[in-house]
């Protein structure tokens, strides 16, 4: 359980649209984890978008919208998954044929 | 290495190569081939013959129930069948001649470990990584985890292997801090997922494979046939969602790239796969397996580590700090997003 570092009262953890937020049961005040100001950003820019046409997925993966990976994932998912393309022959080593 | 495993490797290649050479024809065969020698599995391969010694601590009746799932006509294109009949009793082969078991006054015999037959299939080149079936791979998954249990089976074996991993790493590592972050991830997890108490019963009716990687994939007939699921130690009935847990959990710690990882949730997907809501977020329904997963691939790393006296490469090492993350932020939260 996470502690407020400026009141120290429990933190409590909220999903909103796949952004892990926690707020403090004592002073309300907001905590985010790495790259999540991002994801509201841009959260925020894409329902602001919504009345003329959406700008284009920055994946092409419509069936992933604004949850790309949970909250412990790498910090790499605070952005839009362009750290891998590079990644893909050393990523593909020994674990993925191990249990 | 010990001998026993070397006699069994042994046995293996005689037992594969007996049954794969043609009666009175002159030897003119490679050498048996090992494919995997491990304490729960040793496999060695003769011509188109597969021979596999599974754990000597098998439950024989729960693994002739998983070898008779393999065999089972409802699986046929999903699951690679056994050469053995189902139903037939398994037994270590007889030694290839000569004493090879222990004098009376030496250790006790080691436990026989039962033994199956397999035909050969062609596996996943590691060395290619653009051609990794990850589409094929969700599609059998998705067809597994559909198929109705033929029979009763035992549970699904993801959780029990995940609490052995984190047992092995503890023996190997006592007192060791390098463990705290894994210990740490392990237990903010469910119960369940712990292989404390059974899953949620909603979702542990499916038919699993129990510990999916790219080494679970062959082609059938080799080098071109479609793509089946091999090694059904661990299948049994349980949550389908933890099939997906280890692809998953490679993709959260950036392991595996998103293209492969979207390529395979998709295919899951399209195929009708239970495991995940057909759209919207699946991570209600991945978090835990994944979760849990990462903390056994980081367990068994560190243990890895310590036989082998080394430090964890750059992989281990992003499955390790994933364990520190998941201690931080419990479960327990995130199904506030699930109901």
């Amino acid at each position: 359980m996470m502690q407020c570092p400026k009141c120290h009262a429990q933190m409590n953890t909220y999903n909103r649209n796949g952004v892990q937020i926690e707020q403090c049961s004592g002073c309300r005040g907001i905590f985010l984890d790495y790259g999540e100001l991002e994801s509201l950003t841009r959260l925020e820019s894409q329902w602001s978008q919504q009345a003329p046409p959406a700008p284009p997925a920055p994946q092409a993966y419509p069936a992933a919208p604004a949850a790309h990976a949970p909250a412990w994932g790498a910090p790499q998912h605070g952005g839009h998954g362009g750290h891998y393309g590079h990644h893909r022959q050393k990523g593909f080593g020994r674990m993925l044929f191990s249990s | 290495m010990t001998t026993t495993q070397t006699s069994v490797v042994q046995d293996l290649g005689t037992l594969a190569h007996r049954l794969s050479h043609p009666a009175g024809a002159r030897c003119v065969c490679e050498p048996p081939q090992v494919l995997a020698d491990r304490p729960d599995g040793t496999v060695v391969r003769s011509g188109a013959i597969v021979a596999k010694a599974h754990a000597a601590d098998s439950d024989h009746e729960a693994l002739a129930a998983r070898i008779a799932l393999a065999a089972a006509p409802q699986l046929t294109g999903i699951l690679l069948p056994p050469l053995t009949a189902p139903g037939r009793s398994l037994t270590a082969p007889e030694p290839s001649g000569g004493p090879q078991h222990p004098e009376p006054s030496g250790p006790p015999a080691p436990a026989p470990r039962p033994v199956t037959l397999w035909p050969l299939g062609a596996p996943v080149d590691p060395t290619d990584p653009e051609a990794a079936p990850w589409a094929e791979a969700a599609v059998l998954l998705a067809r597994l985890h559909r198929t109705e249990p033929p029979f009763r089976l035992p549970a699904m074996r993801g959780p029990a292997k995940a609490a052995r991993a984190v047992a092995r790493m503890r023996a190997a590592l006592p007192g060791d801090p390098a463990v705290l972050p894994v210990l740490a991830g392990w237990r903010a997890l469910p119960a369940w997922a712990r292989g404390e108490v059974p899953a949620p019963a909603r979702r542990s009716g499916f038919l699993c494979h129990g510990d999916l990687h790219l080494g679970q994939l062959v082609r059938h007939p080799a080098p071109d046939g479609p793509w089946l699921l091999i090694d059904v130690d661990d299948a049994g009935t349980g949550d389908p969602a933890w099939d997906l847990g280890r692809p998953a959990a490679w993709y959260a710690s950036g392991l595996l790239a998103p293209e492969d990882w979207f390529a395979f949730l998709d295919a899951y997907r399209s195929a009708g796969g239970p495991a995940v809501p057909a759209d919207g977020d699946p991570w209600p329904e991945l978090d835990v397996p994944a979760r849990a997963l990462t903390v056994q691939t980081a367990a068994l790393a560190l243990a890895k580590c310590a036989a082998e006296q080394r430090r964890p490469d750059e992989h281990e090492q992003l499955m390790i700090e994933s364990c520190a993350r998941i201690a931080t932020l419990p479960p327990e939260l995130a199904a506030d997003h699930a109901s």
